[in-house]
């Protein structure tokens, strides 16, 4: 039985029922071509790249590789299928949203398997992957029901016109998803483009792979028109940068770290100023108040402690900076070790592990830099550090305090299990402490006084705050960062918005009337 | 999918509370097929006692620790989407029970049942994302807004497109959050009665939906004088709405949502385009469901150049119309619901004649069966005949000359109605004047009656209605909106 130590999967699976589910080490790649013009071919220069298994170490599959050329041919067919004669533009908008809830149902029916691909390609424990697929159809039927609701307005304007505006689709959309949540972050990118009625080429990360083209399957059986989903799996400095430079993509979708987000935004002014959408990293803190000690102290220590951890650290969310109060400092950090050193960690496919593998070696190395530079900065290590000595690449999780905030590991994101603590005094002092960064993606406030959470949301400087919570998502909740953890937002309304462009359409009238 | 002959009501109770039972009275009435004028079977008659019932059932579902109260915005989307399957399902029964019902030709009444279905997959869109505003406020304040459900509604539904016409209640009471006591037309309670079948087996929380089959006078009366109902839904006559309205004022103040009769004019231009094909338009405009459409084109202005061309077109139209039984195949005009509709008809078409209008074709009875109405068209009609003036619910198209954009957009408003309005023209400039100068709730430019799905509100100026219904502004409707301002602090924040 999963544990409560998997935010998002119990979240999402409360309502289903875990026992039916089948989940299989076994399930069969089928998948591993370019997906163009509904149709799965091999990459233009035969290229192949392999995808690792992160919990084994071991090869799991060769993928053909899309560079420059492929991209060209998927942005193509992309655009044909946007050409305003083309089916996808001419069909009633209500007929988007039957493709998005027949598309949603499907994914729901092969969900299982969908979520064993997952596990072996991300290494994720299998329920958690299984509620990130739960998430995605849940996300695209919000998505499906918006398609004939995206209303213009009527303006009451000026000097003899008539004024109207129109939501159109941006276009063809270029999608670059990242490794951490393959599945959920495809389906977060194709849902809203495909409601807003614009046609997509996703490129998924090379480490994963494997869910994005079983996704181009499902497209398939469904049988949109040709073009309007695409599926090129390559690198980032290849098949990612063509998808930047092309002259014919209208919007960029990324999600990943902010070091590319930044190159994103250059190749946006330096080729068509194609508009751009970024959800980064983060350093998000979570500010836990005295007040929690009368009420749901251990369940708070277990929220935050989960918010720090979460899918083994890879979360751009990832509540990693855990600012708590003096009156319960003590006590907090007592519990917070005892927690960190109960977690289970290991085989994704046995139902009581909390915590998988990292993705990859090089990732792996990295957090043991991060690890290292704590020790050598002079914070306190308080549990974990070390690798753990098996196949795979898999850490201990990790807990330090007495952390500085000039320290690399206050002020930098690891993408690892490594919680950093740190303790305040007042309100004032914590806002401040929260806010001297340059992220600003989430954070959490943990009190029950309701003044103080008011007052600490409004001055915290973050796209999402969560009160005695922490990544609680539903599909219309926006998502998105401040400062540099990104630009824009997604999920609800606004996450549609971002994938139309408004015409205004002004009538010259010989006279109007109120 | 066929026509079914054989098919049979099954439900003919009242439906309180998720169960099936009988009415206090013991009292039943008869449903009448109207293309035969015999009766189809017998219903329980719902008055005041049942109405009680069914009120305090939805009460008791409405109470905020209720089944009901706790749905999240996707169960309920997801209710709305399996009724709507069920429907699809129970499609060929529906509409078969519909024909023998209201009388309308069955490929008219797939389409009832198919309205019926979009209805409620456009509002199960709707349930998650009817989003309140957060306030930039002076002062220390933290406010919002909340859009809540009202509480307890009262529908009552008129015969002349039955289930669509609970479903346009139904579909966003539900999204929304509501719970409800209907009462369909004691002229056609059968498809609302199967409806209630379906919506037991979708697994609607009892209470949440009651149907009361009764009459207007009694049951109806009792839903809008009810102490416990927050709103009345009402689709009927304005001589109806007028008495639910001041029940308003005389009972609790309940809102009304008023959706009511017209006199909707079409105005047809020189430019219009292909006399031939506008003017079967314009008479299909008027004869839409044998004339009882609540916006039918009942006024067709038409400018003096084509005018003779254009009355003669018409007549041809209207003549070349099938009427007949709604099952067999090829009718596309059928019989009108009842008696004293049929009677009010043909005394208005009397008067016509009488007053001097130029009868076309048509003008009497058709058959010697049922209460069907020769397709009638009146040319030469001047604005002060009754013909003109008075709604008149049948098949009778009357066909007035005008010379000036100025004159049609006066005479047009000349009414105490304003449902719908109609202007044919290929000029953007006299497209805009016109559209802009009617006082219509709809205004349709080139195709009458055109339907871009469930994203434009409808409803009534004037006499024709009070509030809008569809859309994002209809669905608002069915809402409370409340504020919540939190005094936080001392300081202002922005």
């Amino acid at each position: 039985q999963s544990t409560w130590g998997q935010l998002g999967a119990i979240r999402l699976l409360e309502h289903l029922p875990l026992s039916t589910m089948v989940f299989s080490k076994d399930v069969e790649v089928k998948y591993t071509k370019l997906y163009i013009n509904n149709q799965f071919v091999d990459s233009v220069k035969s290229g192949t790249f392999e995808t690792l298994n992160p919990t084994t170490g071991k090869l799991l599959a060769t993928v053909q590789e899309a560079t420059s050329e492929d991209v060209d041919l998927a942005v193509r067919a992309a655009k044909a299928a946007f050409h305003r004669k083309a089916p996808w533009r001419t069909m009633d908008a209500s007929e988007r949203g039957r493709y998005l809830s027949k598309l949603a149902d499907l994914i729901e029916e092969n969900a299982d398997d969908i979520a064993s691909l997952e596990c072996l390609d991300n290494g994720k424990p299998v329920e958690s992957a299984r509620g990130d697929v739960q998430f995605a159809v849940n996300c695209m039927r919000f998505f499906a029901g918006y398609c004939d609701k995206l209303n213009g307005k009527n303006v009451p304007s000026e000097r003899n016109t008539v004024c109207i505006t129109r939501c159109e689709p941006v276009g063809v959309v270029g999608a670059i998803v990242p490794w951490n949540y393959p599945f959920h972050l495809a389906c977060l990118k194709l849902s809203p483009a495909l409601a807003a009625g614009c046609t997509i080429v996703i490129k998924p990360s090379e480490l994963t792979p494997l869910s994005a083209l079983y996704l181009a399957h499902l497209c398939h059986t469904i049988g949109f028109p040709p073009g309007v989903v695409n599926v090129v799996p390559g690198f980032g400095d290849k098949a990612g940068q063509a998808l930047v430079d092309h002259l014919d993509v209208n919007k960029l979708a990324f999600t990943g770290s902010t070091r590319v987000g930044r190159l994103i935004m250059k190749g946006s002014g330096e080729s068509n100023l194609k508009r751009v959408t970024l959800e980064l990293g983060g350093k998000s803190p979570c500010i836990v108040l005295n007040d929690v000690a009368d009420a749901d102290f251990d369940k708070t220590v277990a929220l935050v402690h989960e918010a720090s951890l979460i899918n083994s650290g890879q979360c751009c969310i990832a509540g990693t900076r855990t600012y708590v109060q003096s009156g319960i400092y003590d006590r907090f950090v007592a519990k917070v070790k005892e927690l960190a050193e109960k977690r289970v960690v290991g085989d994704p496919w046995d139902s009581t592990t909390v915590q998988g593998p990292q993705i990859s070696e090089f990732q792996l190395n990295k957090i043991m830099d991060y690890i290292k530079s704590g020790v050598d900065e002079g914070a306190t290590l308080l549990t974990g550090g070390k690798k753990i000595e098996r196949s795979g690449y898999f850490v201990e999780p990790t807990v330090f305090t007495d952390v500085k905030a000039n320290m690399k590991i206050a002020r930098e994101e690891i993408f690892g299990p490594v919680q950093c603590i740190m303790k305040f005094d007042t309100i004032d002092e914590v806002i401040d402490m929260a806010n001297d960064t340059t992220y600003g993606l989430g954070a959490g406030i943990f009190t029950h006084n309701l003044d103080h959470a008011i007052a600490i949301a409004q001055a915290v400087e973050a796209g999402t705050v969560y009160v005695n919570c922490y990544l609680e998502a539903s599909p219309n909740t926006p998502f998105g960062g401040y400062k540099m953890s990104g630009i824009g937002r997604e999920y609800g309304k606004y996450g549609i918005d971002a994938y139309l462009e408004k015409k205004t359409i002004v009538v010259k009238v010989a006279q109007t009337i109120s | 999918m066929p026509y079914n002959l054989n098919v049979k009501p099954i439900y003919t109770q009242l439906f309180i509370n998720n169960k099936w039972v009988n009415s206090e009275s013991g009292k039943t009435f008869g449903t009448i097929n109207p293309a035969t004028a015999e009766e189809l079977c017998q219903v329980q008659e719902g008055d005041k006692a049942d109405v009680d019932k069914a009120v305090k059932a939805a009460k008791a579902a409405f109470h905020q620790d209720s089944e009901w109260r706790s749905y999240s915005p996707v169960q309920r989307r997801d209710l709305l989407n399996k009724l709507a399957d069920l429907i699809v399902r129970d499609t060929e029964t529906l509409a078969s029970l519909e024909v023998l019902d209201n009388g309308k030709p069955y490929d008219k009444a797939l389409g009832d049942m198919s309205e019926s279905v979009e209805m409620l997959r456009y509002h199960a869109g709707w349930t998650d994302k009817l989003t309140g505003q957060v306030l930039p406020s002076n002062g220390p304040y933290f406010s919002y807004t909340k859009y809540e459900p009202i509480g307890i509604l009262g529908g009552i539904a008129p015969w002349n497109y039955p289930l669509p016409m609970i479903m346009n209640k139904v579909a966003p009471g539900l999204a929304t959050g509501n719970v409800m006591v209907i009462k369909p037309a004691e002229q056609t309670p059968l498809t609302a009665l199967h409806l209630c079948s379906l919506i037991l087996e979708a697994g609607v929380p009892a209470g949440v939906v009651n149907v009361i089959p009764g009459y207007g006078p009694t049951a109806g009366a009792a839903i809008s004088e009810h102490l416990d109902v927050d709103m009345v839904i009402f689709t009927g006559s304005t001589e109806v709405g007028r008495i639910i309205q001041r029940a308003s004022g005389n009972s609790n103040l309940k809102k009304t949502l008023l959706e009511m009769g017209g006199k909707s004019p079409n105005i047809i231009f020189d430019d219009a385009g292909d006399v031939a094909e506008i003017a079967a338009q314009a008479v299909d405009a008027c004869f839409e469901n044998m004339g009882q459409c609540c916006c039918a084109a009942t006024r067709t202005f038409v400018q003096e150049g084509i005018y003779e061309e254009f009355v003669s077109k018409c007549k041809e139209y209207a003549m070349s119309k099938k009427v007949g039984h709604g099952g067999d195949a090829g009718t596309d005009h059928g019989p009108q619901i009842d008696e004293e509709q049929f009677n009010k008809i043909l005394e208005l078409i009397d008067s016509g004649k009488e007053e001097g209008a130029t009868l076309q074709c048509g003008g009497g009875r058709h058959g010697d069966k049922g209460y069907f109405v020769q397709p009638t068209v009146f040319s030469d009609v001047s604005d002060n005949m009754r013909i003109a003036k008075e709604e008149i619910f049948g098949p009778v198209q009357s066909i007035l000359k005008f010379k000036t954009v100025e004159e049609a957009i006066e005479r047009g408003n000349a009414t105490s109605y304003g449902l719908g309005a109609g202007v044919y023209t290929k000029n953007i400039d006299v497209a805009i004047a016109v559209s802009n100068g009617l006082r219509a709730g709809t205004v349709w430019v080139n195709e009458y009656m055109g339907s871009p799905g469930f994203g434009l509100p409808f409803g009534g100026y004037k006499q024709s209605g009070i509030g809008r219904e569809a859309g994002e502004d209809g669905l608002k409707q069915f809402c409370e909106i409340k504020s919540v301002v939190i005094r936080s602090g001392n300081k202002q924040i922005n």
